[in-house]
């Protein structure tokens, strides 16, 4: 059977194109979003008196803005430019990648209008309410049908790497919506889970975890393994080591979630299988991270002159850094301090703004100008300056949110001679505010990296032209 | 803990599917010349 986009002689990055401009504009929504309730934290009063504007409400806009918009852009974008490239063949369908794209956008924005009027399932990452669902279930699917498509329609024998990962994500994220948004619905934008007490608590931190595993990590991977050797034009250090790393990483991640209810009605047994599972992940996670940065080797240098290639490589030192702190947290006694304070909205952040938001905004820069008909972007010296305030932000953020998640965990703990608790949980909070100042700082700077990439996106779109790509014709290829 | 009747099986099955995965790429060749497709992609555009 001949399928149409075999015989097209061109990509399609029209959606790329769509893909990664939205991921910049979201980025800057998400994260002003974060920047509002960093303060209204510090300051409750910024909510104004306004419900629309309550700290419970921008929350998970904040979190849905990031992950789903700005993240997911970011991966929609990049895996259907990357398919395209590693197959050498047009994305199977135009219509429906046209379809995911716009669905994926309507999606967005029935977020950023629910969400503050109160509409929410009380699912953390899984907000969203049903009829919002039903439409991620659409678009899910259909992507899924452009991604795999394009892979069973390829003109290259071998399946690079990063499409496994891609994949994999794709598949994992389309069961784990399945799963945890089971619900009856009584009523339009109104539904119970269909699992009540400990059980509703279980498949939520097994879907919660495994977002964290599937999207925030492995579809990332998929970028970090195409776009660090692209921009470091370098082979990545090992690829027999990527292959080992992609399995190990899909065989172990599925049970890391229980480590979110350690010391609650979970029983004891399903704790430490979640603990268990967290610390093996460290294996596979550090095999990724070290054949990431070796990919340099021998070409150190070239860190110094490339802002881009700092952002990639910074990303995966963050990477390092969260898959060490997070099987460490999930020990049960590391957890029983670090729980339900700050350290956890630091450890995080350290994946999100670090590893999450690096590799993406590095690969943003190493794409834009391509889709774009241009050698660089606009300014690279504002790529320069990005690299540096994200980097400051991101170190500020995460060593405030350190210091007062682990001076919580002290205070919450301390009890006098006589069993009576040494602090009341107000006098935790009021320790708190100067950390939250501290966050708010960081938080602005990573915030203000992202508006001068905005900036600099705009002008380099405006400067260039959307230009056509032509696949390089059959012959040039290996393996055909 | 009810709901883990759903969830072991489903990954259960799921690691099933990682397995056929597995065993596709080993025997249909995608393993072959493994040191040469790292390279490519620097050379396709």
């Amino acid at each position: 059977m001949i399928f149409a986009n075999t015989r097209a002689t061109t990509y399609n990055d029209t959606v790329v194109r769509q893909f990664a401009i939205m991921t910049v504009v979201w980025g800057v929504v998400g994260m002003l979003v974060g920047v509002i309730i960093a303060a209204q934290l510090a300051w409750p009063d910024l909510n104004l008196g306004i419900p629309w504007l309550s700290y419970g409400r921008l929350r998970p806009l904040h979190t849905n803005a990031v992950i789903f918009a700005f993240g997911c852009c970011g991966l929609m974008g990049t895996s259907l430019y990357v398919v395209q490239r590693t197959c050498q063949v047009r994305l199977f369908s135009d219509k429906l990648a046209a379809f995911v794209f716009w669905g994926w956008q309507a999606v967005i924005v029935a977020a950023a209008v629910s969400l503050p009027l109160g509409y929410t399932q009380g699912k953390e990452y899984a907000e969203l309410e049903w009829p919002i669902d039903i439409l991620i279930t659409l678009v899910w699917v259909a992507y899924a049908f452009v991604f795999f498509g394009t892979i069973g329609t390829r003109k290259v024998r071998h399946i690079y790497v990063a499409n496994w990962f891609y994949g994999a994500f794709i598949i994992a994220i389309a069961m784990l919506h399945l799963v945890n948004n089971a619900a009856i619905p009584v009523g339009f934008m109104k539904s119970y889970s269909a699992y009540a007490g400990v059980q509703d608590a279980m498949v939520q931190w097994w879907y919660g975890h495994n977002a964290v595993g599937f999207l925030l990590t492995a579809g990332f991977l998929g970028m970090m393994y195409y776009f660090i050797p692209k921009q470091a034009e370098r082979p990545v250090y090992s690829y027999r080591l990527s292959i080992v790393h992609f399995w190990a990483l899909i065989f172990t991640y599925m049970w890391a979630g229980p480590h979110h209810l350690h010391y609650t009605a979970l029983p004891d047994w399903t704790q430490s299988v979640g603990m268990a599972f967290s610390l093996i992940l460290l294996a596979p996670s550090w095999g990724g991270m070290i054949n990431g940065i070796m990919t340099l080797s021998g070409a150190w240098h070239k860190l110094r002159d490339d802002p881009i290639l700092r952002f990639l490589i910074v990303s995966l030192s963050f990477y390092g850094m969260s898959t060490f702190e997070g099987p460490m947290m999930s020990i049960k006694t590391v957890n029983a301090l670090s729980h339900y304070t700050d350290w956890t909205i630091g450890h995080v952040h350290s994946g999100a703004l670090g590893w999450v938001g690096l590799i993406t905004i590095g690969s943003m820069y190493y794409l834009i100008p391509r889709l774009f008909g241009q050698k660089q972007m606009y300014s690279m010296k504002a790529v320069e300056v990005h690299f540096w305030t994200a980097t400051i932000g991101i170190v500020i953020y995460i060593a405030a949110m350190w210091i007062s998640g682990v001076m919580q965990g002290l205070m919450w703990r301390a009890v006098n001679t006589d069993g009576t608790l040494t602090y009341t949980f107000v006098e935790s909070v009021k320790a708190t505010f100067p950390f939250y100042v501290l966050r708010l700082t960081g938080g602005l700077l990573y915030f203000g990296g992202m508006v001068i990439m905005l900036w600099n996106t705009y002008k380099t779109v405006t400067a260039g032209r959307s230009v056509t790509v032509v696949i390089p014709a059959p012959a040039a290829m290996a393996h055909a | 803990m009810d709901i883990l009747f759903l969830l072991i099986p489903l990954s259960v099955i799921l690691v099933f599917f990682i397995l056929g995965g597995l065993g596709w790429a080993i025997y249909r060749g995608q393993f072959e010349d493994i040191d040469a497709e790292g390279e490519r992609i620097l050379r396709d555009d």
